[in-house]
């Protein structure tokens, strides 16, 4: 193990405001040192008053090693209100190519694509909606990964940061979603923890389209929801956030 | 707005008042959008708090509230509220609570703004929805607070029973029993007219007759009240109840000038039950020196607010101000008669402005008079009055009306005479006009007996109202002094701001706003000879003799009325707020609704002007 694993595995053992404090001095890239020296909240913090940024991702497939981001979707909240004059989404261009299947799912062409700035060329604007803020997902395996892949890509350096996954609220809600075959047998049915379908239990309305900034808000819209009924705005983020 | 916010705007375009904007408009709107979640069962709006945005239901259903608690209405999908806070005083006036779990999509009240400003299918829409409001609002108002809002005539139910006061006791107690009545009139019917001479009730035929064993044959004038205390006809139940508590009697003939229209009783009144703010008033008859009136004086502010926020008009709130301004009054005089022995000779005490026009706020400052009888010798007599206004007016300056600054008060010796003296004043005033003199006894055009021989200020009314009418020079001259104050607008509907003490650009909603008026309106009254004081009934009087156009007269009316209540709102906030109370305005601090319609309102005042000064040929003065 080298000596600068060794320092990077102590920082990840840090409380993240601390991590953050480290990250920055350690980052090269400018962008990243900016985005923790923006700081982190601390876990203390109640739910209340922290500021969120919905975050989604659309993607090529599920591995961050093969896949790439097509478009990016992003709104700035807080439990009193989703800033929709805030929202932000971006198309990019994905290094490799579209897979059939995914552009019938985000609606995003081939000729979206070949217009598309590369993801590099949009990082400044990105981060300035990030900065100081707590992302919220829902599955976090695909922005956490395909994130820290794309900045690892094209800043030699990739990003750590602290997030809300309202999938993993939904999963702990619902331990045991999938019934046994016993229970199968008796008629329970399986809880789909899908943003979609977790929306439905809390009298969220449907949206019609499918894009990465329409799924931030309802990711946005869920969190706020799932809060209310399930923890209160006193709640600190330290026990949500991964 | 972001394109793939699309799923939001569409959703809005099918409802209105978003069905019928235009794409840009709806992008702006949805840019400014902050959505929040309710769980189902949750306060969303509380009384009283600021009100900062617009309620669109994206999902769910929310029931609105009144203050009293009752369910005034449930909003679902597609729906608004919360507008009428933004609309008024930008505080919640119906709480909300979410029945189910609801989205609701908040628009900030710049926006709100702007759109009312800019679409006037939108302004329409959250107008003609909060004017049904107002309007139910009005009616509960009534329904709960008929003692302030109702005329004593409303109390009365039959024709005032009446015999000639040369009856005897048996004969007057057969009529009293054939027509059912507790109270018999005695009327003097020896003049033209029958005159009212006295009063017998029940309780005096037990009191004075059964229990003394008087002879049947007795007449009645030995045993009956004299020296009547009545009421107008115009007067408000409250007011009516105030004389019954203030002079312990239980019966009171309501009287039309001369003539009896009929007869109160105390239990009519307790029928209309109140827990109102009367309370004050009645306080204040039981006090037995000046501090204990400057502590309750304290409570002034308490019940004006609560008025405003009752939603009561203007008329309402500004009778109920100046009813208790003459409680005040009323009860110094009584606790300085106490003091200082029985007045020498009859007197009146005579409220003048705003008081005497039932148009009093609580910023305000003391005008008044006294009409000694003509039989008052100055060398004798006037050392006591003096002592007496002195009294009266320190003591007023105790409870917070202020001396006035124009020394228009009893305690100066000008404003201390007799009747005659009077008369040759108003005599002189109407005969002989000049601006400047004019425009100082001005406030004598306002004038109310309030204590004491009150029909000397009925005398001076009578004069006023017989000579005014034929003097054109003096009319003229009353007209040009009302134009001597123009409405703060300018070209294309702008506010003309004057800068107030504190270095804020401001306009002055008395100065340029309801004096205006009350003056145009006081030159009207009089031209057309009409007795009344306040704005509205002199309005109605106006309307009587086809001086001005009903249209006009409405909008006059409308114009009056929306400009005090503003004026009002505006001191109960600063009330509410802690700061003191004044009538300087900053046009910021108004709502949309408010400075749109005050705007019109001026403009009404502005043409009232016109017309005044065309009718009177009444050119402006210069100089003054």
């Amino acid at each position: 193990m080298s000596s600068e694993e060794q320092a990077g595995n102590s920082v990840t053992r840090l409380p993240w405001p601390d991590q953050f404090e480290a990250l920055a001095e350690q980052s090269k890239s400018p962008i990243l040192r900016a985005f923790y020296e923006s700081g982190c909240v601390s876990p203390e913090t109640p739910m209340s008053e922290v500021p969120f940024v919905a975050l989604d991702f659309e993607t090529t497939g599920l591995d961050a090693s093969q896949h790439s981001i097509v478009s990016i979707g992003l709104v700035p909240f807080t439990l009193d209100g989703i800033q929709l004059g805030k929202a932000r989404h971006w198309i990019v261009r994905p290094k490799l190519p579209l897979h059939q299947t995914s552009i019938t799912i985000h609606g995003i062409t081939h000729s979206d694509i070949d217009q598309a700035p590369d993801m590099k060329d949009i990082l400044k604007d990105l981060f300035a909606s990030l900065n100081g803020r707590i992302p919220v997902v829902h599955y976090r395996n695909i922005e956490r990964s395909f994130f820290d892949a794309a900045l690892r890509w094209r800043l030699g350096e990739g990003i750590r940061f602290p997030l809300i996954d309202t999938m993993a609220i939904e999963a702990h809600l619902h331990p045991d979603r999938n019934p046994s075959r016993w229970q199968r047998l008796l008629g329970k049915k399986p809880v789909s923890i899908r943003l979609a379908d977790s929306r439905l239990r809390y009298g969220l309305p449907h949206y019609a389209a499918h894009n990465a900034l329409i799924d931030a808000v309802a990711t946005a819209e869920l969190l706020q929801a799932q809060v209310l009924h399930h923890f209160s705005r006193k709640t600190r983020i330290g026990d949500l956030w991964l | 707005m972001q394109a793939e916010l699309v799923d939001i705007r569409n959703h809005m375009a099918q409802y209105p008042p978003f069905d019928e904007m235009t794409e840009e408009l709806l992008d702006r709107v949805v840019g400014d959008i902050e959505v929040v979640y309710f769980k189902a069962g949750s306060q969303i709006l509380e009384l009283g708090d600021p009100s900062s945005w617009l309620f669109y239901v994206r999902s769910g259903a929310v029931e609105i509230y009144r203050r009293t608690g009752e369910l005034y209405n449930r909003i679902s999908e597609g729906e608004v509220f919360g507008q009428f806070g933004l609309l008024m005083n930008r505080k919640v006036r119906f709480p909300a609570k979410a029945l189910e779990d609801v989205l609701l999509y908040k628009i900030p009240y710049d926006t709100f703004q702007y759109l009312w400003e800019n679409d006037d299918n939108f302004a329409d829409f959250v107008e003609i929805e909060d004017r049904s409001r107002l309007r139910s609002a009005v009616s509960r108002r009534e329904k709960s607070n008929q003692l302030m809002t109702s005329k004593v005539t409303r109390l009365i139910s039959r024709e005032p029973v009446s015999a000639p006061h040369t009856v005897r006791l048996q004969e007057a107690a057969r009529i009293m029993t054939e027509h059912g009545v507790s109270a018999l009139l005695l009327m003097d019917e020896e003049g033209e007219k029958p005159l009212l001479k006295g009063i017998i009730t029940d309780r005096d035929l037990r009191t004075r007759a059964l229990s003394e064993a008087l002879a049947s044959e007795t007449p009645i004038s030995e045993i009956m009240s004299e020296g009547l205390i009545t009421i107008r006809s115009n007067m408000f139940i409250f007011e009516a109840m105030l004389t019954m508590l203030h002079n312990n009697v239980h019966h009171l003939p309501v009287m039309d000038r001369d003539e009896v229209r009929g007869v109160i009783a105390l239990s009519d009144i307790v029928k209309y039950e109140s827990q109102s703010s009367l309370y004050l008033v009645s306080n204040i008859y039981h006090q037995q020196d000046v501090k204990g009136l400057k502590k309750i004086s304290l409570d002034v502010r308490d019940s004006f607010v609560r008025m405003v926020n009752e939603d009561a008009n203007s008329h309402m709130i500004g009778s109920a101000m100046a009813g208790i301004g003459r409680s005040f009054t009323q009860r110094l005089l009584t606790l300085g008669e106490e003091k200082l022995g029985p007045p020498p000779v009859p007197y009146c005490f005579m409220a003048l402005g705003s008081m005497a026009r039932d148009e009093q706020l609580v910023v305000t400052d003391q005008d008044n008079a006294m009409i000694l009888d003509d039989s008052f010798v100055p060398e004798e007599h006037d050392e006591y009055f003096l002592a007496l206004a002195k009294f009266v007016s320190d003591g007023l300056a105790e409870c917070g009306y202020t001396y006035c600054t124009g020394d228009i008060m009893a305690t100066n010796q000008k404003w201390r005479q007799p009747l005659r003296v009077w008369k040759d004043y108003f005599t002189d005033w109407i005969d002989n006009p000049k601006a400047e003199a004019l425009l100082n006894s001005n406030i004598f055009f306002d004038l109310d007996g309030i204590y004491g021989e009150t029909d000397f200020a009925e005398q001076l009314k009578t004069l006023v109202a017989d000579k005014a009418s034929n003097s054109q020079r003096f009319l003229a001259m009353l007209a040009r002094n009302a134009l001597n104050r123009t409405p703060p607008i300018g070209f294309f509907r702008t506010f003309v701001l004057e800068e107030d003490g504190k270095h804020q650009k401001t306009f002055n909603l008395k100065r340029r706003g309801t004096a205006p008026l009350s003056d145009l309106i006081r030159v009207h009254a009089l031209a057309c000879g009409s007795r009344a004081q306040n704005s509205f009934e002199r309005l109605k009087a106006i309307g009587n003799t086809k001086l001005l156009l009903e249209d006009d007269l409405g909008n006059l009316r409308d114009a009056l009325e929306f400009i005090s209540i503003v004026r009002i709102r505006h001191q109960a906030l600063a009330i509410e707020a802690g700061r003191q109370p004044d009538n300087n305005v900053r046009p910021e601090d108004l709502s949309p609704f408010e400075r749109s319609h005050l705007k019109d309102a001026f403009q009404v005042v502005s043409g009232a002007q016109k017309f005044l000064k065309f009718r009177y040929h009444a050119t402006v003065a210069r100089n003054v």
